[in-house]
This record gives C-alpha cells, sequence and structure tokens, in this order.
C-alpha cells in the first residue's frame, strides 16, 4: 500500500491559450486549451512545482480522486501526495493532459472552431517538442518560471527529458523513467502495427467509433508493456474451462486478459488520439538534429538527472536507459541511474515497489524547492 | 554515510585529486569517498554501483551514482573521460584483473586502486597457524568473502611492469591505518597505488 491517504478529492481544470500555435508539421492551431490538475501548494517563491508527463493512454488526472467519482483515482497516485515520493507536503505537482490527447486538452474529440465540428482525424500530428512547448505555456499561466523538476515514465520520460534540452532555463530535474532517447525499429513496428488495427477497421473509415481496432491496438501494447515472466506468472496456460474446446473462444486465461484489457479501452479511448500518441513516440529523436551524436543533444541541458529503468522490460529495455546515461556523463552532467529489478516489464514504472519508489524518493528529498 | 574518518586511504586520495578534476570511483558504496571529493577538493564525480541498497545510500547521499556492474566492464564510458578513476578495496573481488585495470586507464588519464596486502605479516601469521587471515582488511570468512583474487604488493608491483603499467604514487598502511615505511609487502595491510600508462 502506498503512504498515507493520497492526496484526497481532485479537480480538474482548464486553461485556455489564444495565441496560435506552430506546430513541428507545419500545421497551425488557431489557440488551445489545456486540462490540469494540480496537487500540494505552489510555495510563495514558485519554485517547488514538480510537472509530472504522461505517458501513451496517460492524462492529467495524476493522483486523487473526483468528488463525483471516487473510483476514478489518478493514474499514478502511489506516487503523489504526502509523505509519498512526489511529496506533496513538499512539492507543487502539476498533471496535464498532452495536446491532440483524449481528456480534455484541445485534441481530435474536441470541436474545431474553424468548422465548428469535432477535429477527428483532422487534428493535426503533435510532437513530443510540441507538447513541451504547450506544457511551457501552461507553466506561464501558473506563474512556473522553472520547474524543481520533470518527471514522467516511457513517453512521459520522452517529455521529461525534452524539456531539458529544449527549455534548459526552465528545468532544474528531470526524473526519466523506462524511457529511451529515440525508438527502435521494432518499437516503431509495434506501433505501426497498431495503428494499422485502427485504419484499417472499416468503421474508421465511415467516420465511426473503430472498436475493433483499437481493441487489437491495445491487445498488442499489453503484451509488450508485460514481461515473459510476468505473463508466466500471472497466466501460464492455464485454461478457462480447465480443457480444450478446440474452437476459437477464449480458452486461455491470457486471451481472457487480453480481450478484456482491448474491450475496456476500446469503450473509451479515441482512436485518433491514439494514433497521434503513437507518432509522437515514432518521431521523438532529438539526437537527429546534432548528427546522431546524443551527446551534443543533451548538452544544452542545465538539469541534473534521474534515470530509472527495469529489468524485464523489453519495450525501453535498460540499454536505452544507459544510452541516456552515457550521454550525460560523456557531457559531465550530473545523473543518478538506478536499474530496478521488476518482474512487471515496462508496466513497472506505474506499480508501486518499495525499492524503486525509496530511489524516487531520496533524489526528490535532495531536490531543493 | 560511512565514516571517512579512519579511511586514511581516502584522505591520500583526496591528496592526488586537483580542485575541479573528474573522477569516477569504481564500486563507490554509498558515495562517500565521491562526497569527501566534492567537498573537499570541488571535484566532479560520478561512481558505479551495483548493489541496489548502496545504489538507494548514494542517491541518498545526492551524488552521481551510476547501477552497473563492473564485472561488464565500462563500455558505457568514454576513452579519457576522467581524470581519475578510483578503484577502492574492491580489485580482489573483481574476476578480470588485468580488464579492469586496461579499462581503468582507457576511461581515466590515471588511476587509483588499493587493496589488501595479503603478504602482510599477521596474514602470514594467520595462514602459518592454520588458518585463513581475518581482519579491518579482509573482514570475511573464507566461506563468504566475496574476495576472488589473492594478491601481495610484490605481486601487484610485478602485474604493472607486465602490463606497462607506471606506478605514480604509493601508499602502504598497516592494520591501524598508520603509514608504513618500509618492507612494504610484509608490515603493510593496505596499500593505495596511483597508476597510469
Amino acid at each position: 500500500m502506498a503512504i498515507g491517504s493520497g492526496v484526497g478529492i481532485v479537480e480538474s481544470r482548464l486553461a485556455r491559450f489564444a495565441t496560435p500555435l506552430r506546430l513541428r508539421s507545419g500545421a497551425t492551431l488557431p489557440g488551445f486549451e489545456l486540462a490540469y490538475e494540480t496537487y500540494g501548494e505552489l510555495n510563495a517563491a514558485k519554485s517547488n512545482a514538480i510537472l509530472v508527463c504522461h505517458a501513451l493512454s496517460g492524462h492529467h488526472h495524476v493522483a486523487g480522486h473526483y468528488a463525483e467519482a471516487p473510483q476514478n483515482v489518478g493514474w499514478w497516485d502511489n506516487i503523489v501526495g504526502p509523505g509519498r515520493p512526489l511529496d506533496t507536503n513538499r512539492f507543487f505537482v502539476v498533471g496535464v493532459n498532452n495536446l491532440g490527447g483524449c481528456h480534455g486538452s484541445t485534441g481530435p474529440a474536441v470541436v474545431d472552431p474553424a468548422t465548428g465540428q469535432a477535429w477527428g482525424s483532422k487534428f493535426p500530428i503533435v510532437t513530443v517538442e510540441d507538447w513541451v512547448t504547450a506544457q511551457a505555456g501552461l507553466a506561464d499561466h501558473l506563474g512556473i518560471a522553472q520547474w524543481a523538476a520533470t518527471i514522467g515514465g516511457s513517453l512521459g520520460g520522452m517529455q521529461a527529458m525534452q524539456w531539458t534540452i529544449q527549455l534548459p532555463a526552465r528545468v532544474r530535474h528531470a526524473l526519466v523513467i523506462a524511457a529511451a532517447p529515440k525508438l527502435s525499429a521494432e518499437n516503431i513496428a509495434f506501433n505501426e502495427v497498431a495503428r494499422q488495427a485502427i485504419l484499417s477497421d472499416p468503421d474508421y473509415a465511415l467516420g465511426k467509433r473503430p472498436e475493433r481496432g483499437l481493441r487489437l491496438a491495445r491487445m498488442l501494447g499489453h503484451i509488450t508493456y508485460l514481461s515473459d515472466d510476468q505473463m508466466a506468472d500471472k497466466f501460464g496456460r492455464r485454461l478457462r474451462h480447465g480443457e480444450y474446446r478446440y474452437g476459437f473462444g477464449v480458452e486461455f486465461e491470457i486471451e481472457s486478459y487480453l480481450r478484456y484489457q482491448g474491450d475496456k479501452f476500446a469503450g473509451w479511448f479515441d482512436a485518433d488520439t491514439y494514433l497521434r500518441m503513437t507518432k509522437a513516440l515514432d518521431y521523438y529523436d532529438p539526437a537527429a538534429a546534432c548528427g546522431d551524436d546524443l551527446a551534443a543533444a543533451l548538452a544544452p541541458a542545465q538539469a541534473q538527472f534521474l534515470v530509472v529503468s527495469f529489468s524485464t522490460d523489453w519495450r525501453f529495455s535498460p540499454a536505452r536507459s544507459r544510452e541516456i546515461v552515457r550521454a550525460l556523463v560523456k557531457n559531465g552532467q550530473d545523473v543518478a541511474y538506478a536499474e530496478i529489478e521488476s518482474q512487471h516489464g515496462h508496466d513497472s514504472f506505474l506499480m508501486e515497489d518499495a525499492h524503486y519508489h525509496g530511489i524516487v524518493a531520496a533524489y526528490l528529498k535532495n531536490v531543493p524547492t | 554515510m560511512t565514516n571517512t574518518l579512519g579511511r586514511p586511504d581516502f584522505e591520500a586520495i583526496a591528496s592526488w585529486v586537483q580542485p575541479g578534476e573528474s573522477v569516477l570511483d569504481l564500486g563507490c558504496g554509498d558515495g562517500a569517498l565521491l562526497k569527501l571529493l566534492e567537498r573537499e577538493r570541488g571535484a566532479r564525480c560520478w561512481g558505479v554501483e551495483l548493489d541496489p541498497a548502496n545504489v538507494l545510500a548514494a542517491v541518498k547521499n545526492g551524488v552521481n551514482v551510476i547501477q552497473g556492474n563492473l564485472e561488464q566492464g565500462l563500455a558505457d564510458f568514454e576513452d579519457h573521460a576522467f581524470d581519475h578513476v578510483v578503484l577502492s578495496r574492491t580489485l580482489q573481488t573483481v574476476r578480470h584483473t588485468q580488464g579492469i585495470l586496461t579499462e581503468m586507464l582507457r576511461v581515466g588519464r590515471e588511476a587509483v586502486v588499493s587493496f589488501p596486502n595479503f603478504a602482510y605479516w599477521k596474514n602470514r601469521m594467520a595462514v602459518m597457524a592454520g588458518r585463513m587471515p581475518v581482519s579491518d582488511d579482509l573482514p570475511y570468512q573464507w566461506f563468504d568473502t566475496p574476495n576472488v583474487r589473492f594478491f601481495t604488493i610484490d605481486d601487484f608491483d610485478a602485474l604493472c611492469i607486465e602490463m606497462g603499467i607506471v606506478v605514480r604514487e604509493r601508499m602502504v598502511l598497516d592494520d591501524q591505518g598508520n603509514l608504513v615505511a618500509e618492507e612494504h609487502n610484509f608490515l603493510g595491510s593496505l596499500a593505495v597505488y596511483r597508476i597510469k600508462r
């Protein structure tokens, strides 16, 4: 169990930005809105703020629950709260839904003021760099000139790192967890299969919710988030009905689990958001602009880093995190790196593990507010 | 945090590090040496540590600790990335002795190596009496020791010659931490070497 009772009841807020935002793709958003939540108190110097960046299917509801929906607990509640690693007694923690998301920020599900209709598939492609630009708008809105820290896992870790490159003076510490400096061909391949599942669903072409495609995309994703060990442990070859039925219904427990996860996801996540999140992952490659030299890309960073990886994460393996560490050390930059023994694969970053949380807590204790 | 008093090898290492120089400590434990070098010498420090509890302790101490296995080499570090590479009381636990020395002198301009001298007279006495030595510098029983290489000051000198390693300075201490001026291989319990290519 996580320490303490957490942040309790929270509220989702919306920040509006009237200035047009030029995106990396060349497209321009005439203005935009970001849904966000905050936990803890911003101090008088506005120097104790931590930005939590979300991953593929995440959002701004990081911690606590809504008064009207007590079951809807934030996706990283176990790490945020009084006495928890992101200690809201010391820090002002900000969660934000990224541009292109489907939880209240400007994205495919939101009405395009120019047409009066939902953006849908017309919503432009957004990148990690665009997200950082938009998040900087939120920081300005909240009066935060410099984050005490940016933190995220997976795609969120990429944003936490991108902050240090793109706006180096605005972040003192970056906690980059279960991330990679860019996707491998294998990573992109998985994303492409997920996208094709959605794009080839006839409902998508008809402008309807492509539930079959979303379901497949999520099932595939789930396989890559877990580890072989964990699947063997949790499901093995266990059967639903105790015997083979020689058909294509649910027989193995793992099938049941994947279908459940797929159905659940297909019921609420926006397909156009999913497509865009995976593209943002694929495009992210800060070293590309520096002749594929990651150290050169990270050279402008003024932040200190904590990099964390997990032993059974094969989607973004420890070796990928070590690429980041190697580049930082080459530059003479401050970095601590922990490789956590965990059986939960890529999903480990969301799990409550005493050693993992101990490392994050110990690191943040030394971050001055 | 490890008490650095009673660690005269730390003081020797600190005296060899010039202000602002960069140091990589292999097997840095809780980061006590790095903390000392940052505080006393204004050094830029990184450490490598395998044990998760030590990594956590080092993070608590606010040092740049990188979790990794020395047996897998120092491939994550560039050539001549550091002014000093330190291997404190650890060489005897590393299986690939020549490999680690070569790697240290690849990534560092120079290196510091400290190790217990198995030819220390008290150790010889223990063996004469029929038992493997146990002391402050050799604190383990034979059946639970992490040490896999058992060697003496004279052995290490011979290896340096064989590998073309230059000994810049050497400090030898007895089991009370006092400097040993002569008969190093007989009177020394712990040796601290400053070496380069």
